[in-house]
């Protein structure tokens, strides 16, 4: 129920992971959105009365257009991005993970109208509640989710490899490890560059028993053992 | 295996692959990577090793990487769907009119909802004229009469002196948008599309009745005639629409709700598309030939008339053939 990760399966029968974006991220984006589309107005009813009361008219298709298709025409053209969403990291995905086509972003955009009701989102708040995918109304009928984008920025996997120089024999725990605990070992150590130096070592020191060391010399020994279970030596 | 040596194995080919997402990122047409390599197998390929990787419980953060590689090459693989973009012509020569057959029975509802106190309020108010101060205000009744006096340049305007460009864009902020939440409203159990359906079904039924008692009925009908073939068609099918969302809610038969209101969102939709096309060409005609004084209102009657007619036949006959 907490757990916001959702699992798609693939036609290749893999399952991918998708992190469901909550409420508050949602409103964040929507709010960063209305601001961009009241500053559209905005310059627009600067400009337009310059021409007249026709200007006055383009002014009324321009808001017409913007409030209706803005999100419609980002979602299918900026791989399910609206300009806010962009700025929260976060984007429409049909349910199946693929990104939403037309049908799908006109459903979803159009039914806000109902998930508005009665005032600021009163519905499509009550109905993300309500289940586990977060969806408003919209979502439901158009099938789609709002997840977390993927980062792209691409880092090595690699454990934190043993230096040309440190041939040290590693002294193997008093105790044969688990499985789970081997990887908990590796994964802290693929961890550690990610990590402050102070706090690679506060959650060493806890493995004291196992190293029978403390600060630096815990963390380097956990690396140690961790690159023997990834198999690196 | 372990990890190191799965990754030493594989490094360079998921270095390949996340090169070609890196391309398809900036602009190179994903057709081109397919063609000249063999991304669907390749991605495949991603797709094995995140499982065995998954399988083998190697750390998170190779299980991660991998996750977003078979992630994007998902997207790419599966994103390029058709949808309503390519086949808007051949929408509105046959699928359009075939999906309004297709619902009959909502569209008539939808019809009788609207047009029953649209055409029967005139009829009532001739025997009853306080009826129309019931529905509405005696402000905007002398406002209407104001605007549709003999004598004006243009009818239907409240100030004579706004220009036929900016009534355009007026009826098409106000028309398209009622149109779209007539529509939206429907996912309330129908209630919404019923409600603005009756609505404005009897404030248009109110305006025309007092109108017509008060000698103006030529005036307003003349103006009205043309632009409803288009308008008034619109919002019926908008609602009609709107009131399948409701049905397939409260009746899903043998389908999920879920499922059902999926299905009645995308054909619902798609009728929206069309219902709001109609209406958006109505705000033309509205703005530009039915408020002017200077065509006689014969003239109108007859243009107005060849329209409905139009639009009733195209409703009733348009894409029966198999093109």
């Amino acid at each position: 129920m907490i757990d916001s990760v959702r699992a798609v399966e693939t036609p290749e029968g893999v399952l991918l992971e998708l992190r469901l974006a909550g409420v508050i991220v949602r409103a964040l984006a929507w709010g960063i959105d209305m601001a961009i589309r009241f500053a559209v107005y905005l310059m627009a009813g600067m400009v337009l009365p310059f021409l007249g009361a026709a200007g006055i008219g383009i002014w009324l298709i321009l808001m017409f257009l913007v409030e209706w298709f803005y999100p419609v025409l980002f979602e299918v053209l900026a791989k399910g991005q609206t300009i806010g969403k962009m700025a929260l990291g976060i984007r429409v995905l049909c349910d199946d993970g693929t990104p939403v086509g037309w049908y799908p972003a006109t459903v979803r955009n159009f039914l806000r109208f109902a998930d508005f009701l009665p005032v600021l989102y009163g519905v499509g708040l009550l109905s993300m509640l309500m289940q586990r995918d977060f969806k408003r109304l919209g979502d439901l009928a158009a099938g789609t989710i709002v997840v977390y984008a993927e980062r792209r920025v691409l880092r090595s996997t690699r454990t934190e490899g043993p230096k040309e120089e440190d041939t040290e024999a590693v002294p193997l725990p008093p105790v044969a490890l688990t499985l789970e605990e081997q990887q908990a070992l590796v994964a802290f150590s693929a961890r550690t560059r990610e990590l402050t130096t102070e706090r690679a070592e506060e959650l060493a020191d806890l493995l004291e028993p196992l190293t029978g060391d403390r600060g630096h010399g815990a963390v380097s020994h956990i690396r140690r053992l961790a690159s023997v279970y990834a198999g690196e030596r | 295996m372990k990890q190191q040596a799965f990754e030493r194995v594989h490094e360079a080919e998921w270095a390949a692959f996340e090169a070609y997402l890196g391309q398809l990122g900036h602009g190179h047409r994903f057709k081109d990577a397919l063609n000249t390599e063999d991304f669907p197998s390749r991605y495949r390929r991603i797709c094995h090793h995140l499982a065995l990787a998954r399988e083998r419980r190697y750390t998170s953060a190779l299980v991660r990487r991998l996750n977003e590689m078979s992630l994007r090459g998902h997207h790419a693989l599966y994103g390029a769907r058709t949808g309503l973009q390519r086949h808007w012509l051949r929408f509105f020569l046959s699928g359009f009119p075939r999906l309004v057959r297709t619902n009959w029975r909502a569209v008539l509802l939808a019809v009788a909802l609207f047009y029953v106190p649209f055409c029967g309020l005139p009829f009532a108010i001739r025997q009853n004229p306080e009826l129309a101060y019931l529905i509405e205000d005696p402000q905007s009744l002398a406002r209407m009469e104001e605007m549709y006096r003999s004598g004006n340049d243009k009818f239907g305007r409240q100030n004579e002196s706004d220009t036929d460009v900016f009534m355009f864009g007026f009826y098409i902020w106000n028309n398209v948008r009622i149109t779209f939440q007539v529509f939206a409203s429907g996912l309330l159990f129908g209630l919404g599309s019923i409600f603005f359906l009756l609505v404005n079904g009897l404030h248009g039924g109110a305006v025309a009745g007092h109108l017509t008692r008060m000698g103006l009925g030529e005036n307003f009908w003349s103006f009205v005639i043309t632009h409803s073939a288009l308008e008034t068609t619109g919002i019926v099918l908008a609602g009609a629409a709107g009131m399948k969302l409701g049905v397939a809610l409260l009746s899903p038969g043998r389908k999920t709700r879920l499922q059902s209101l999926k299905d009645a969102a995308r054909s619902g939709v798609a009728l929206v598309y069309g219902a709001g096309f109609m209406v958006f060409l109505a705000a033309f005609f509205e703005a530009f030939w039915s408020s002017s004084a200077l065509v006689p209102s014969s003239v109108k009657f007859g243009v107005g008339g060849g329209l409905w007619l139009l639009v009733v036949a195209y409703f009733l006959f348009a894409g029966r053939r198999h093109v």
